[in-house]
């Protein structure tokens, strides 16, 4: 262990966790710079931000999964560098993942022992200790309860007494509420709150403003890598928060012309996704985009983008609705037709849904494209036209490579983009679903593509734009709808709208803004 | 990376592992008390004649159900039921043609396009219970080589002609018999015609995978099924494909020794081939030509081993202790080889970008 204890009398008793810049990169991306937090002893801190801007790896850093490449860490008073996550453990951190790492065979006993054995053993007295945490808490669990026989909340209470169990005062917990329903909800910040009276101290990372706001007794909002504010729950408001998180900074308007025509090239009708329980993901999406439109999706994220983009390329079937593309319905054809019928697709996953990580530029110029031209002509595949028209899209959209043999894999995020980016815009696409098409891309690289697609717009090609940075969505968009909770709840014009409108819109409206001036002026 | 480094990059893991199993075989037989020089010297020993031909058929053979599992772990899928998947497949394929339905070769192409059939629609359950149970592969391949042990077995004891105290399928007319070719003296024995079908395989797996919109479709499912779903190949159909391609292959596995010498099945059928084949995909990298290698290096232990136990007191069983090792340190190799790769292009590429543009804005995000 490479923790040494450094006298620090600044980050005095009550400071749990102080980081101060702490940086971290990987090849061709910065995922974290200038990082600044102080957790307070004994609160539950909130870490909230878009997707991408940081949180996972700050996490990881903080659980000693990763090594900063600068800046400090001070726990409890005491500077220390982590060089795994058993050196986090020592210290009491402890981590609850999103994905839960319980064996369903196994009983909550034997969960919670598993590699903890030399504590109380795997006995009764671990059964006892197990019993002991769980009543102080309120957790409710019996040990010798099968893990497959829980609910999706008691798992997770399994999870954070695993935590306990091996003595951690600080508990991150990463997205506790995406996979729990309102009433688990409530119950898991019944047993936050009563683990932060106990003297813990929580680390809650979330993306959900209203959760943050009910639990949180201080906030930290990252961005692009950094954290760019900090806000106590009783004196901001939801939409302030939510500005803080995509960045308030007005784009430049947009100069070019319009391009829009009168030709409908998508229309979806009545679009609706259910999820296996029988939940809505997409409820009653009616959206239409012209030729030569960009019609802008803006939402915080996880409130239907992906499940909307993925029913349209043909990867999930709706429940109820009809998607058309040129007049054509295409409701129920599969993937390939809709991209043989021109579909192009920059996926928000790049590397789950975009390339093949191992396999060459080249063959990965295939993708997609397995039955047409150049790439193949229905029944064999054309190396050659292939291997050449990559060659076109590394010179054309300038991806930093030495070769199109190199496996996509070797590239950096950026270059990867590109290479996607090239490859979906080949072919003529009449409609364009674009997930973060910037995302994870430097800011040559990122003009270089919004410049493709305008350019692509003048041809009258139709795109779907969805976008986590406003910036973006206002100066690419020809039209802006707010998604929020799988439903299509405002539209907007970019030239006139302002990031405040919009803001609000992506969280709730405005009852929510009453609510809060409400709190503000009373004592 | 060029030809010579790429070459010498896809030698140096079976190299190792071949180094690392004969060290290990050594200690064992050392540990058993006998002399290990006994055995190197009868194993690496110049063949016989009789031993070449026997390779050979051996091999073929060996290839064709490497090929079998080869195709479905290039899609992740683990078929492990080549074993059960041949023995139903030759049985039926050694009924139909001992009933002589049509003349000569046609009967023999009958023959191969039964056994196919066959396997096809062996494998194709366990490929239909994945797709629609959710049934794990390598699961019900397992169960279904169980089944096919006892259906076969119940079929012959039930309907097969009496021959000595076991039983076998009806001989098949003379007509259908496919000698081969006789490279040294008649009682050395013959290279089976059908030990061509190996090659055929061969190429015909290597051209369907590498230049066909087909194969493109299943190697991308392999690599990432989510990237393939997104670029819009059916996964299921995929699935079901692949496995019943695996089993059309493993049907022949048993044909060349069918018609060239047994022309019957019974106590002559060649048990455990199935098995041999998944050790020699994982070693040969699913690829034909590594494919190949793999056969004749097994075929060759196989047969030189024959001798062991006449000259020496070392059991014959100990070449499948030194082909087990192969296949671990194998496996092994090939991941640190791989791992290696990864991490030499990542650093190759960034050192001629930095070299050969100026620095770029970084990006942020990760």
């Amino acid at each position: 262990m490479n923790a040494s204890p450094t006298a620090s009398p600044a980050a005095a008793a009550t400071d749990a966790v102080q980081v101060t810049g702490i940086g971290k990169r990987f090849p061709g991306v910065i995922a974290n710079h200038d990082v600044d937090i102080t957790i307070r002893s004994g609160t539950v801190h909130a870490l909230i931000g878009e997707n991408g801007a940081g949180k996972s790896t700050l996490m990881k850093i903080l659980y000693g999964v990763q090594k900063p490449d600068e800046g400090t860490l001070v726990v409890n008073g005491e500077q220390v560098s982590f060089s795994s996550p058993t050196d986090a453990i020592a210290h009491g951190i402890g981590m609850v993942f999103q994905h839960f790492m319980l064996a369903d065979n196994l009983t909550v006993l034997e969960n919670v022992v598993l590699g903890a054995e030399k504590l109380h053993g795997i006995g009764d007295a671990a059964r006892t200790r197990i019993a002991e945490i769980s009543r102080a808490y309120g957790f409710g669990l019996d040990p010798d309860r099968l893990v497959e026989e829980l609910g999706v909340g008691e798992r997770q209470r399994v999870e954070i007494l695993k935590v306990l169990y091996r003595g951690a005062k600080i508990i991150i917990l990463d997205e506790p509420t995406a996979v729990l329903v309102p009433q688990e909800v409530d119950a898991l910040f019944a047993n936050l709150r009563e683990l932060k009276d106990q003297g813990h101290t929580i680390l809650f990372i979330s993306h959900k403003l209203d959760e943050v706001l009910a639990i949180a007794d201080d906030i930290t909002v990252m961005r692009r890598g950094t954290t760019v504010g900090e806000a106590r729950p009783g004196e901001t408001s939801k939409r302030q928060l939510a500005e803080l998180m995509v960045g308030s900074e007005l784009p430049s308007p947009q100069t070019a012309v319009s391009t829009v025509t009168d030709e409908v090239q998508l229309q979806v009708a009545g679009l609706t996704l259910t999820d296996a329980f029988g939940r809505d993901l997409l409820s009653g999406i009616d959206l239409t985009i012209h030729r030569g439109e960009v019609l802008g999706i803006a939402g915080v994220e996880g409130n239907g983008q992906a499940e909307l983009v993925e029913t349209i390329m043909g990867m999930r079937r709706p429940t109820a609705g009809t998607i058309s593309v040129g007049g054509q319905d295409i409701t129920h054809w599969d993937t390939r037709a809709r991209r043989q019928a021109g579909i192009g697709y920059i996926p928000e996953d790049r590397h789950r849904h975009g390339l093949l990580l191992d396999a060459p530029l080249w063959e990965n110029r295939i993708l997609g494209f397995q039955n047409r031209r150049p790439a193949s002509n229905g029944f064999l595949i054309d190396r050659g036209a292939s291997r050449t028209d990559t060659e076109r899209i590394v010179e054309k959209y300038d991806v930093r490579t030495p070769g199109i043999d190199t496996t996509s894999r070797a590239l950096s995020g950026g270059n990867q983009q590109k290479l996607i980016v090239g490859r979906e815009m080949s072919g003529d696409p009449v409609l364009l679903l674009a997930a973060h098409p910037t995302r994870g891309v430097d800011v040559g690289a990122q003009a270089a593509i919004w410049e493709h697609i305008k350019r692509a717009r003048e041809r009258g090609l139709a795109v779907l734009l969805i976008s986590a940075d406003l910036d973006e969505l206002i100066g690419l968009s020809d039209r802006i709808e707010v998604l929020l909770r799988g439903r299509l709840v405002g539209e907007f014009d970019p030239q006139t709208v302002t990031p405040q409108d919009l803001g609000s819109a992506m969280t709730g409206g405005h009852d929510d803004q009453d609510d809060q001036t409400e709190q503000e002026v009373s004592p | 990376m060029s030809i010579v480094t790429r070459v010498l990059a896809a030698l140096i893991a079976p190299l190792v592992a071949v180094v690392a199993a004969m060290a290990i075989t050594s200690v064992v037989i050392l540990a058993s008390g006998s002399s290990p020089g006994d055995f190197w010297s009868i194993i690496l020993e110049p063949p016989a004649d009789r031993v070449y031909v026997n390779i050979v058929n051996q091999s073929s053979m060996i290839f064709l159900s490497g090929l079998a599992a080869a195709i479905g772990f290039r899609m992740n899928l683990f078929n492990i039921g080549v074993e059960g998947q041949y023995q139903v497949a030759s049985y039926a394929a050694a009924i139909t043609v001992g009933a002589a339905l049509l003349p000569g070769l046609l009967n023999v192409v009958l023959g191969l396009l039964v056994a196919m059939v066959v396997g096809a629609a062996w494998a194709g359950i366990a490929g239909l219970l994945k797709v629609t149970r959710g049934v794990s592969e390598v699961i019900s391949t397992i169960m279904l080589n169980a089944i096919a042990v006892t259906l076969v077995g119940y079929l012959l004891n039930t309907y097969g002609l009496r021959s000595g105290n076991s039983r076998r399928t009806t001989e098949i007319p003379e007509s259908s018999q496919l000698g081969g070719w006789t490279p040294f003296l008649d009682r050395d024995g013959s290279v089976w015609t059908l030990a061509l079908l190996a090659v055929v395989a061969g190429v015909v797996f290597s051209f369907v995978l590498n230049r066909t919109s087909f194969g493109f479709d299943l190697r991308a499912t392999g690599m990432s099924e989510s990237a393939a779903v997104a670029s819009g190949v059916k996964v299921n159909r995929m699935v079901v494909t692949a496995m019943m391609i695996s089993g059309a292959i493993a049907g022949l596995i048993w044909m060349p020794a069918f018609f060239g010498s047994a022309h019957t099945y019974g106590s002559t059928f060649q048990f455990q081939l199935g098995f041999t084949g998944i050790a020699v995909a994982l070693l040969g990298r699913n690829r034909p030509l590594g494919i190949v290698f793999g056969a004749l290096l097994f075929a060759f232990l196989n047969e030189q081993s024959n001798r062991l136990t006449l000259l020496t007191d070392i059991s014959q069983n100990v070449v499948q202790i030194t082909q087990g090792v192969i296949v671990l340190a194998v496996v092994v190799a090939y991941e640190v080889v791989r791992r290696r790769q990864v991490a030499a292009e990542q650093s190759r590429v960034k050192r001629e970008l930095d070299r050969s543009v100026p620095p770029k804005n970084e990006a942020v995000t990760a």
